[in-house]
């Protein structure tokens, strides 16, 4: 099984910006950013690595809560960011290509902040 | 400065594989900007993950892709492994592993088939595409599947490869290896592939690294990056070297493809070689309760599964950060002043899945 040393580090949201600069200066590169729902607040996780040593900057946010863009530093972070607005409805400041909410355009708008309904048809009903 | 006008180029086109739109900001035949979007296929299969046991999940996760399907189902499950704390047995990982690099070598052959039709270069394209059968015939033969396998399983795989088999699948790649070699001098040598190709699309090594290219778009920059050189499954047996060219154009991204298959070839012997006796899976009791990041390399490049679970048979959060995803924002990098023309081949370069990349 594959057993790669994988680091979570939680940080506040303000030094968010100031940490991934760290890492962009030591010469990591951006895996992904991923969101994760919890009850009432969200996790979002920066994973970043050089070689296969892999660190998470995660932070804690609540609906309403404003994040920075890392995309000022990591060019190529506008497309997580996006999907994390498009997907969860939280709020990124600051984007560097700004789709508007058009990057992934769901039936149900924001599903992972409001669960869509699944209503079971009949038998013998119009699917 | 000349005028410039928007381009819309998607997401159904006739030289478009996949359904991603880019708007493309031209300058007469030359594009200034590239605004990729998708969300034109987008299925939902990370929320299904709260609807579904964790063990029949697998089954879903190996839908994400027609083509990596296989490596989505392992990725997903050496996660659930991970938190469960379950001890794969050697032979499921080596058999894992084999059907692992066939479905890199179907997938390559795919798209080295492509890559001959967007050239024009029709015998090529059919010549890629014959020799893909031959593996699919063997995909087929050991897991009753040829594009969805539903092979692996949470603590190992369902069906084991008897030795006879093994055998006999070692020396059908050994007939068809010479093919390959000469399907890959075609790839390396031909003046068409090479006028098409060379110097096209260039991303530079540090462009790679910045912008987070993965699979053989960061090889083919000259990036030694290749999620199996961690060991993952079997690999830390096999001697793998990663296969790396500098140049960062469409050709080196393309001559990564067609080495990689004949890499996958090597592996699939000495996996043979060395394949341990014993179980394949292991049993599995409880529920998850944790969370962990795996990866994985997929003939598309390096695969995340990140898998939050709470001891309850449906998963928290599943999320996929596959490598089509992370390398669009390359793209947009190397379509920046070439010619309209060229886009096609371009985007075939990063050998898009939208499929994969929206889940």
């Amino acid at each position: 099984m594959i057993e790669q040393k994988h680091t979570i580090i939680e940080i506040a949201v303000t030094d968010l910006l100031k940490t991934v600069e760290e890492y962009h200066t030591k010469g990591n590169r951006l895996v992904q950013i991923g969101c994760t729902p919890l009850g009432d607040c969200y996790e979002i996780n920066y994973t970043f690595t050089t070689a296969w040593e892999f660190e998470s900057l995660r932070i804690t946010v609540h609906d309403g809560d404003e994040i920075p863009s890392i995309s000022g530093i990591y060019w190529g972070a506008f497309i997580y960011e996006n999907e994390i607005h498009d997907l969860f409805g939280l709020t990124v400041t600051g984007m560097n290509v700004d789709f508007q909410g058009h990057l992934i355009e769901t039936r149900v708008p924001t599903p992972f902040k409001n669960p869509p309904t699944v209503t079971k048809v009949p038998k013998g009903g119009d699917a | 400065m000349g005028n410039q006008i928007v381009v819309p180029f998607g997401p159904q086109h006739p030289v478009l594989p996949e359904p991603i739109h880019l708007d493309l900001v031209m300058e007469d035949e030359r594009v200034v900007e590239a605004v990729p979007t998708i969300g034109y296929v987008h299925r939902g299969l990370e929320k299904l993950v709260e609807k579904r046991d964790f063990k029949d999940y697998v089954l879903i996760a190996e839908r994400i892709c027609g083509i990596c399907s296989f490596t989505h189902s392992v990725t997903y499950c050496n996660a659930i492994e991970h938190i469960m704390g379950i001890e794969v047995p050697p032979r499921a990982q080596f058999i894992r592993t084999i059907w692992m690099e066939y479905s890199r070598m179907h997938s390559h052959l795919l798209w080295l088939g492509l890559a001959a039709d967007a050239m024009g270069f029709e015998n090529l394209f059919m010549n890629a595409w014959r020799l893909r059968e031959e593996i699919l015939d063997d995909m087929e033969a050991t897991t009753g599947g040829r594009v969805i396998q539903g092979s692996s399983k949470v603590g190992g795989i369902r069906l084991d490869i008897p030795d006879e088999k093994l055998g006999e699948m070692v020396d059908h790649l050994k007939k068809i290896r010479p093919l390959l070699e000469e399907s890959n001098r075609i790839f390396t040598h031909d003046q068409t592939v090479r006028h098409r190709m060379r110097g096209l699309g260039v991303l530079s090594e540090k462009d790679a690294w910045d912008l987070g290219a993965v699979g053989p778009v960061a090889r083919g920059s000259g990036c030694d990056m290749d999620v199996r050189s961690s060991g993952y499954s079997a690999y830390g047996e096999l001697g793998f070297k990663p296969v790396v060219f500098t140049h960062g154009d469409c050709l080196d991204r393309c001559l990564v493809r067609s080495e990689e298959v004949l890499a996958s070839v090597d592996l699939v012997e000495r996996a043979v070689a060395k394949m341990p006796d014993g179980p394949i899976e292991e049993k599995v009791k409880g529920n998850p309760n944790g969370e962990y990041f795996a990866f994985s390399e997929q003939p598309r490049g390096e695969c995340m599964h990140y898998v939050r679970a709470n001891g309850k048979k449906n998963i928290v959060r599943h999320r996929v950060r596959t490598p089509t995803f992370t390398n669009i924002p390359p793209l947009v990098k190397m379509l920046e002043g070439i010619e309209m023309a060229d886009v096609p081949v371009v985007v075939l370069t990063i050998d898009p899945c939208i499929g994969c990349a929206e889940r």
